[in-house]
């Protein structure tokens, strides 16, 4: 039997209709001291994460370290292969040519790039997960067509619901709701 | 409603007018949406035709697998025949969506947005088709794992100083690169996609392909920096593919293919073939689903541009080819280039001439580069000139090897053909299978378009 679940309040969710609002909020929500915070919106807005108090991500650091492996490791690879563990002479050359070993060892380090590129990101953003509490949400789907959402979290040091709440509709959203985890 | 559309400073009319963020989204996830007995008899029209054509396929892949390649034309010394031909037309093709949606992106070229989507696709189906021939070449495509470097019982390892390994490494890479690409862009989309469908299983499905996507700022984040480091690597991963499909040829010391022109002369090759597959579906598209205001005429104009101008580059290599004849004194080389205008199969040389360098002068009309009949119809004529021009580079140096004793005639048989024409069925196939189930263009990317241009009028 299912035990019934306890369940929480995840945050406070207010609907805006236009970009620079959102932005507005994002800020003013900072400055106010809020900073377990999330914004959505259906197109990336430049600056949000700058306004939300975020630092630039790691991803390009993986990056170069999936290239930098792709790189060395696909150059072993083949030294490991053609020079160490068989040997073979082709017309005469040196065991180690290795201008021809350039365009293997070329691609293997695009290939280590490009997936830390995506699984790096798609990790980092906890992807994929299936359910999220911000889908309770009324009228979330508009999330990824037209409209803008930013959700203060419980989770924040200073969150109450009614303060919250009162401070999001200082701004005229469409709507303000309180979710909850389940 | 005497709202004029605004002009770009320059003049031109803007990539998208008159949208907005709800209607450009609903726009385009229409065409998915769209119940099945709504369809345009096109799209009916289409599958029909790829479903057919792709039997073809399948046909000559059993008779291979169950006869070996002996069923093909390859002979002494023509050991490299429609394989190699059809694998590098299909590859060239698919070129033009990886610089579509990677080179144009690093170039801030926002008209790119509406056509990225849809050349990607047709970069990977394009890849497909290419890969098939490599795979069946090896007439046992059960032991195409032989081609990696992997442990085995003899102890050894691929041959790393061939150029036939580097395409092993290029293309696969190629292909991988391609997808996580191609589905990186469609991720939000396909949010979008769980948005604006009503049945329950299609939105069970959308939302399990976009992996849950919320649009949370800090997704976006990575997100955005993710694309632009993807198309980052991408864009010399393109120009290395085709140079390492050209280095099959260039490195060889066969006559005509010995040519240090050949990696930049192929790269602009597959962008000239990549461009006008691209037109060929993206014009009938435009027409049937009503999309002339995301797919403008300004686009087709860029397009044909790109295109004229690669051709060109095109056109040098030809003229390169004939210099070098001259000029390498070497008498295996001119008689190569004299072999090509006026040998037996001369005339495929003279109507590559007229699909790949005469025809598309035609483009530098602006009337022509506007006019979506005029543009199909030479689109068609590059197509064929691309495979002619493969066909005028493998076929011709190989049937006249260095030893007269060995000189020997080339065709297809029916069962090259069979297999050529039947990727075209999978390719038509995939294609409509696509435009059925995704949004064929980018609808995050256009509503970051619509976005752009709000901002632009708040900011006069």
């Amino acid at each position: 039997m299912f035990k019934p679940k306890n369940i929480q309040t995840y945050g406070v969710v207010a609907e805006f209709s236009s970009s620079d609002t959102i932005l507005e909020v994002a800020t003013k929500a900072h400055e106010a001291g809020y900073r377990v915070m999330e914004a959505y919106s259906p197109v990336p807005v430049h600056g949000l994460d700058e306004a939300l108090g975020r630092k630039r991500s790691i991803l390009p650091w993986l990056v170069f370290g999936g290239g930098t492996f792709g790189c060395l490791g696909g150059l072993f690879m083949q030294y490991w292969m053609a020079v160490i563990n068989y040997p073979w002479n082709v017309g005469g050359r040196p065991t180690f040519s290795w201008p021809a070993f350039i365009p293997v060892t070329f691609e293997l380090t695009i290939l280590c790039s490009a997936l830390t590129t995506v699984i790096g990101m798609f990790a980092l953003n906890g992807l994929p997960r299936p359910h999220h509490p911000i889908f309770n949400t009324p009228n979330f789907d508009r999330s990824t067509l037209d409209h803008y959402f930013i959700c203060i979290e419980a989770k924040d040091p200073k969150f109450n619901e009614q303060d919250v709440t009162a401070f999001l509709n200082e701004f005229k959203p469409e709507a303000v709701n309180t979710i909850t985890d389940a | 409603m005497s709202h004029e559309v605004k002009r770009d400073p320059d003049g031109q009319l803007p990539f998208i007018s008159g949208h907005s963020l709800s209607s450009v989204s609903e726009k385009i996830s229409d065409v998915t949406t769209m119940p099945i007995k709504k369809m345009p008899k096109f799209w009916y029209g289409g599958m029909f035709l790829g479903l057919t054509v792709v039997q073809l396929l399948f046909f000559a892949i059993f008779v291979l697998v169950t006869r070996g390649t002996g069923i093909w034309g390859l002979n002494n010394p023509v050991g490299w025949g429609f394989a190699i031909i059809n694998f590098v037309w299909w590859i060239g093709i698919g070129h033009a969506g990886t610089l579509i949606s990677a080179i144009l992106f690093l170039f801030q070229q926002d008209w790119r947005m509406s056509i990225a989507r849809f050349a990607e696709a047709m970069t990977l189906f394009a890849v497909v088709c290419a890969g098939l021939f490599p795979l069946l070449h090896v007439g046992r495509p059960w032991l195409v794992y032989w081609l990696f470097p992997y442990p085995n019982t003899l102890g050894m390892w691929p041959q790393f100083r061939s150029p036939l390994l580097w395409d092993v490494f290029a293309v696969s890479t190629y292909a991988t690169v391609s997808i996580m690409f191609w589905f990186t862009g469609l991720v939000p989309d396909l949010a979008t996609m769980r948005a604006k469908t009503d049945l329950v299983w299609a939105k069970k499905i959308y939302h399990g392909m976009s992996l849950g996507w919320t649009g949370a700022a800090r997704h976006w984040h990575r997100y955005e920096i993710a694309y632009l480091l993807l198309a980052g690597l991408a864009t010399p991963l393109v120009l290395s593919v085709h140079s390492i499909v050209s280095l099959d040829f260039a490195v060889s010391n066969e006559p005509g293919w010995h040519t240090t022109i050949f990696p930049p002369y192929f790269v602009a090759g597959a962008i000239f073939a990549g461009f006008a597959m691209v037109l060929t579906f993206m014009i009938p598209v435009r027409a049937i689903y009503g999309m002339k205001d995301l797919l403008t005429e300004r686009h087709m104009n860029n397009m044909c541009k790109v295109m004229l101008f690669s051709g060109l580059i095109v056109a040098y290599g030809y003229a390169m080819e004939i210099f070098f004849g001259w000029y390498s004194g070497s008498p295996f080389e001119r008689f190569m280039v004299l072999n090509r205008a006026d040998g037996p199969y001369a005339p495929s040389y003279w109507a590559l001439i007229l699909c790949n360098v005469m025809v598309p002068q035609l483009l530098w009309s602006y009337k022509i580069r506007t006019n979506p009949l005029m543009v199909f119809i030479i689109c068609q004529f590059i197509s064929v000139g691309m495979w002619l021009e493969r066909f005028v580079i493998v076929i011709i140096s190989l049937h006249r090897d260095y030893l007269d004793s060995s000189w020997a005639m080339y065709a297809g048989t029916r069962w090259d053909w069979a297999m050529y024409i039947g990727t075209m069925g999978l390719f038509l196939t995939l294609v409509f299978i696509f435009i059925r189930t995704l949004p064929i263009v980018a609808i995050f990317e256009m509503r970051e378009l619509v976005h752009k241009e709000e901002h632009k009028e708040d900011s006069h």
